[in-house]
Order: structure tokens, then sequence, then C-alpha cells
């Protein structure tokens, strides 16, 4: 037979099935079950409605139990359960939990993880936020927009595959068709090269520590002086000693970075297989997911903006604030609700992020993720134990994450 | 607490569209100026060129004898209160009417003191701590107020304040502005209406806009009383002037008008011989218009529709060809007059004569 054809009955079939189960469900639930005559008549008009929406949650409340939460479950045993030879298995308890946290590349897959999950949401939502913004009132804003959002249309396979070809390296005496290596030996150590590879780095570097430092202000200020008027609870002063260490922190590191960017030794005029390089290389593999989030997050922030009262603006522009003030005082926390729906909704993807390392590096040199370590695990070492295990980890990240998204979105809408 | 000047001031959009030209506008010190006109006049246009949100596109405006047209709207040294409140939802009344003065990098007690102050005035002290959205409409237009007050403008701008209040909590708020106007007696108010009322009772002068121009400036009682053109005489007063064809038959101080239907009239608005046989138009209110028995009627006719109002019945008479019928305003209840056939003088002091649209009293 042919495939078309067999697509056309598939088509027919489900479509005729979905029918025929909700006319004759009804039809036996109106003429056979609650018969609407007789003395319960009106008794039976009402039980019959009260049964009807279960009739049509029915057909999804079955298809999310058989592929969602029975997985679940049937992960989770699996995950307490050994395969013994011949196809049975046998209870082992936390056993596979015990042997996965022992293992290196757990913990690589964690670190790597908790990476992939500061910075990629972070700068996704920054960066859309911005375009969002700088395109709003221009004319080829809208052009602008298209381009940014064009790579939400490509798999993330397909993403990989291209910033494969960008990172490429070819030996040093034929042509770099990678982008970053033609880019790379334009730099030969000249004052071109010390002004963008050292003066650059530096700045950018330090004025990323004084934002953050400033930002690690102005988290710790209240808890020395508190603001009159404003009464804080202790879980909040809490969350501010954490956040302003955990800020000043980052300040600190970053600011050693200006030391480090000035007088590392740079292999000038070599080419580079810049997906070898450790802990680096995880950050060329985040730049794939960012690149194409920037264009979601760009698309709800855009129309989120879009939504503000224009009257508040004005009144900010009455009340002497500048634009950088609009923006941060006025439009931003207009929509923080979006940003923060944005954020964890980009944050999901990221802790599921499988296709891009699987094809870029599928983990080597460092780069391990926690969904491709399940797949290692589960289809390559055939060891369901701590593949399923892995899973529920994974299960376990995600699920605080997706109520707040749910709880944001719902408040959102309201 | 400062003059406004408004010299040959214009607005052309980007397209040519030309919406306002030739404002000619001396607003003194403690004037309450009201804006009115029809929809799409350009009144909040001017209010907003006045706060610096759209640029003036020719002339000069001055405030406090300053040229402004290139200063930007934080430093003009007004304060602007929004149709729409405009407050930001995001922050609590207290930091609501304190974001022009944290911006302006105050010290938190003169913050404290002059949002206290604002807050004591306008009884929005319980609410300091609440966000917008827990307020209804007439406290966020008090916030709204207040935001303007902390910072301590030389002029005030209300762009339709009240539109988006109910009708009870409008004469209540109404009320407000004008006991907030007479505790601040040296600062300077510009309101944007298109409500009457509100123009009448709150203005010391009103402006009435049209055709991209001004049609008259005064205080509400001379744009009731004496009206410069026909467009002023109808627009001020409701329901509008009645106005009758005819031509001059007698000079003088007092003027004697032949009408087109049938009636005569007698006006105060002297004329001189040289007028005789002038085609003007006589206008006078339906309150004037007194009913009377073998009389030297300015107007006859049949009552087509009976509006009976309780404490005024309407009256309006039969068309007979005319684009607007005649309406007579009657005090008290008269619901039988329905039909019948009535006859209308007025004194002549009442009695206004325009020819080309313009009063021949302002000549």
């Amino acid at each position: 037979m042919s495939p078309a054809l067999q697509g056309l009955i598939t088509i027919f079939i489900g479509v005729g099935g979905c029918l025929a189960y909700f006319y004759g469900s009804n039809i036996f639930l109106d003429k056979v079950l609650f018969p609407a005559k007789g003395i319960h008549a009106g008794r039976n008009i009402n039980r019959a409605n009260m049964v009807r929406p279960w009739l049509f949650l029915m057909p999804a409340l079955l298809a999310l139990g058989l592929y969602l939460a029975y997985p679940v479950v049937e992960t989770f045993r699996l995950s307490l359960s050994e395969r013994l030879p011949g196809g049975a298995s046998q209870y082992v308890g936390f056993d596979n939990y015990r042997r996965m946290f022992a293992e290196d590349k757990f913990w690589e897959a964690m670190r790597n993880n908790l990476l992939w999950l500061l910075i990629v949401p972070a700068a996704a939502t920054a960066l859309g936020l911005l375009v969002a913004q700088l395109t709003d009132r221009i004319k080829w804003g809208s052009f602008a927009k298209s381009l940014i959002f064009m790579p939400m249309a490509i798999s993330f396979v397909g993403a990989a595959v291209i910033f494969k070809l960008i990172y490429d390296a070819r030996p040093a005496d034929q042509n770099q068709i990678g982008i970053l290596n033609a880019l790379w030996l334009q730099f030969d150590g000249g004052f071109g090269s010390v002004l963008i590879l050292r003066v650059l780095p530096a700045l950018m570097f330090a004025g990323f520590a004084a934002v953050v430092g400033y930002a690690a202000y102005l988290v710790g200020r209240p808890i020395v002086k508190p603001a009159a008027h404003v009464v804080e609870g202790i879980a909040l002063k809490l969350l501010r000693v954490v956040g302003a260490v955990l800020l000043s922190w980052v300040a600190v590191l970053s600011a050693l970075n200006v030391i480090d960017s000035a007088t590392l030794a740079m292999p000038y005029g070599e080419q580079q297989t810049w997906l070898t390089i450790p802990f680096w290389n995880n950050f060329f593999l985040m730049v794939v997911l960012i690149w194409i989030q920037t264009g979601f997050a760009m698309v709800i922030l855009s129309a989120a903006l879009r939504g503000i009262p224009e009257d508040t603006i004005e009144a900010a522009i009455i009340d002497g604030a500048n634009p950088f003030q609009i923006f941060f005082k006025i439009k931003v926390p207009q929509i923080m609700n979006t940003i923060v729906v944005v954020w964890t909704t980009i944050t999901i993807v990221v802790l599921k992020v499988f296709d891009i390392v699987f094809a870029m590096t599928n983990g080597q040199w460092e780069t391990q993720v926690l969904a491709n370590y399940m797949y290692d695990k589960l289809f390559r070492s055939n060891d369901w134990g701590v593949g399923s295990a892995s899973a529920m980890i994974i299960m376990l990240l995600v699920t605080p994450i997706l109520v707040w998204n749910v709880y944001n979105a719902r408040k959102e809408m309201r | 607490m400062a003059d406004l000047k408004l010299t040959d001031v214009a607005k052309v959009y980007g397209g040519g569209v030309e919406v306002l030209k030739n404002i000619n506008l001396d607003i003194k010190e403690g004037e309450l100026i009201v804006f009115v006109g029809p929809s799409g006049c350009g009144k909040s246009t001017l209010l907003r060129m006045i706060a610096g949100l759209e640029n003036i596109s020719g002339g000069t405006l001055e405030i406090g004898g300053q040229v402004v047209n290139d200063i930007p709207p934080a430093q003009r040294g007004i304060a602007m209160v929004f149709q729409s409140y405009a407050l930001y939802p995001h922050m609590t009344v207290r930091d609501n009417m304190s974001f022009a003065l944290k911006i302006a990098k105050k010290s938190a007690e003169e913050i404290d003191a002059a949002v206290n102050k604002a807050a004591k005035i306008l009884q929005l002290e319980p609410y300091l701590d609440r966000l917008p959205k827990a307020l209804s409409g007439g406290q966020r237009q008090r916030v709204a107020i207040g935001r303007a007050i902390v910072r301590d403008p030389q002029v005030y701008l209300f762009d339709e304040p009240l539109s988006n209040l109910d009708a009870a909590l409008r004469v209540a708020t109404r009320i407000e502005i004008a006991q907030l106007k007479e505790a601040m007696p040296e600062s300077t108010m510009i309101y944007v209406t298109h409500d009457q009322v509100e123009a009448m009772t709150l203005a010391s002068r009103i402006v009435v806009l049209a055709n991209k121009g001004i049609a008259q400036v005064g205080t509400p009682l001379e744009l009731y009383e004496r009206p410069e053109n026909e467009f002023v005489a109808q627009f001020i007063g409701s329901p509008a002037m009645n106005l009758l064809a005819g031509e001059i038959v007698g000079t003088g101080a007092q003027t004697t008008v032949k009408l087109a239907t049938g009636g005569t009239a007698i006006s105060a608005v002297p004329t001189s011989t040289a007028d005789m046989g002038l085609k003007v138009n006589i206008g006078v209110r339906p309150e004037d218009m007194v009913p009377c028995e073998d009389c030297d009627a300015i107007y006859t006719g049949k009552v087509d529709i009976l509006e009976a109002l309780g404490e005024v019945t309407l009256l309006y008479f039969e068309k007979n060809g005319a684009a607007d019928p005649v309406i007579g305003k009657l005090p008290g209840i008269h619901a039988d007059m329905r039909g019948q056939t009535v006859s209308l003088r007025a004194v002549p002091e009442k009695v206004q004569i325009f020819h080309n649209g313009k009063s021949l009293y302002y000549r």
C-alpha cells in the first residue's frame, strides 16, 4: 500500500474514531444511561450533565495517563531495580543512585547543567528584552525582529550543525572554513590584537564586575540601612544576605579575570579546536541555545512592552526620568511577570537540553549534561537502572521550575 | 506660580496635517484656565504641547518669562494629571508620589515631608502603602493629583481628569479640585475638558477652541451672556442657543430684526443706520424664551416634542424645514403643552445679533 494511502486511512480512522466516540458516548449517556424521560427526567438530565465533562476529558486523561503518568511511575520503578540476565529484574533499593553519585561524569553533568541554567536563560532573556526595546520604535524594527526570530524555526540539531561549521578547525596549511578560526588567525599579537583581545575583554570584565558589584550593593543595602516604611520578613532578609554574598563573589571573580585577560599568553597564529577546550567549550555550546532562544524571548517581551500603557511612560517623562530610568523603573517592573515566565520557560528547555550536546560533542571534553548522560547510560551502556535514576533527577529539577512557571503564567493571564 | 504666554503657537503633524495655528494666549499667575471644544479640536494636543510631550511646530511658549520650546518636560516646572490617572501600577501610593522627587535626588526627609503633606491635603494617609489596584477610581485620581502636588510645580495641567469617574464621583472630585485651587491661590492651572459644567464651575477663564484656533477667551459668564460668534453661542449652554435668520429693519440703541419665520425680535445690541437691511441671525437661549399671549412674539410654533425633566420642561417646536428645531426651556412642569401652538418672546438684553457668524456686539 502506498504511504499516502496509509496516511489517508490513518487520518480517516483517527478523526472518524474521535467523532464516533463523542457521538456514541453522548447518545449512550442521554438515551440509555440517563434518559430524559419518565418520572426522573429532571434528575437524569442533571446527572447526565455532571457526567458529560468527564466524557469529553476521558480520551485526554487516558492518553496523558498512558504516555506521561505511567512512564514516570515505571521510570521510578526501574531506577530502583536492576536487570538480571534473561530479562527478569530485581529490586535493589537506592543502589543505582549510589552508583550514579559516585561517578565523576554525573557530577560533571550536574556542574555543566548548573552553568547552562545560570547563563542561558539569563542571556537569552536579557538579549531578547534588549532587542525588543531597541526595535520598538524604528521603521525596520520588524524586519530585524523577523531575522532574530528565524533561528526558532531551526531544529536544535540543525543549529548544532551550523555552529559546528562555525567552530570548525582545519590543519594549519589549509584554508580555515570555520569563521571563528578564520577570525582568530587574523590576530598576530600586534596593536589590534592587544586592543581587541586584551583591552576590550578587560574592560568588559571590569564593567561586568562593576554592574554585579552594584547589584550586590543594592541587594545588601537594606540589611544594613532599612528603607523607611518597608518591613521585610526574615526569609527575605536571609535571601538578601545570600544574594549579596553570591553577587559579591561573582563580582570578585570577574574582577580577577581583568588581570587574567591582560596577562594570559595567547596562542596567536595557531588554529584552535574550540570544542575541545575544557570548560570554555561549554560556553561555545550555550551560544547555540542562546542564539535560538533569544528570538522566543524577544517575541514575547516585545508584545509585553507594547502592552505597557503609554500614559505611565509619559508621566515618567514629566517626572523627569531619563530613558534608562524609564526602562528599568517603569517598563521592566510592569512586565516582570512576563519576564519571569520567559525566563522559567527557557530554564525548562535548558534542563532538558540534549540535542545540541549530543550533536556537537556528545559529552566529550567535559561538556556532559544530564539529558545526554541519561541517554548514554540508557541506550549505549544499556544500564537501565542508572539511566532511569538520572531521568528522575532531571524530573526533580524541572518540576519546581515548571510549577513556578505555570503559577506565573496564570497570574499574568488574570 | 508663573504666568504663561503663547505666541503664534502652531502644531503641524508629520504628514503636513495642521491641527493648531495662531494660538495667542496670556495666562496670568493664579488663573485656572479651562480649554473646551468639540472632539478633535486640539485641546489635548495644546495641553500636551505645554507639557512638552508634543513638540511645538511654530511660535513660542513662555512659562514664567522663559521660552521653554526646547526645554524637556521635567524642567518646565509643570505637573500633569492624566485622564487614565497613569499611576505606576507596580509602586505603592507613596512610591508613586515620591518618584519624581527621587529622580530629582531630593533627600529622604524632604521627600517624606512633601508626600505626607500632599497625602494630608488629599486624605490619602491611610492608603500610602497600598498599590493602585487596591484603590477606587476616585482615590486613584487623588493619587494622580498628589503626584502633581508633591512636585510643587509652577503650572498644573489637567487632561480631562474626571472623565473616567462615574457621575456622582465626578461632582465630588470636581468640588475637591475647586477647593484645592482655593487652597493654592497662587498656582496656575490649565484644565482640559469636554464637560461644560466643569468648565463653567471651575474656570476663571474659559478658552473655546475650534477650527484650529481660539474661538473666544473669557470668563464663563462672558461666554454665556456675550458670545463673540455663533460657534461659541451654540457650544456653551445646553440645549444650544436658538439661531433664527432675519433682516435688520430698525436701528439705533435697540435693533429691530424681522425674522424669516414671521416674528419680530428687538435686541439691546446697538446698530447704526448703515446696518439697515443687513442679513443677520438672532440668537436667543432656550431659557430666555418666555411664552406669551397677544404679544410681539419672536417665534410662534407648535410643540412637537416635549421633555419634562421636573425642574425644567424642554419644548422642541416643529422644524418646518429648518435644520434644527427652535427649543424653549421653561421652569417647572408643563406636561400638557405638547401639540399646542405657543408664542415666545424675549427681553432685548437677552437677544444676540450675529452677522456672518460674528456678534455685532463686539464690532
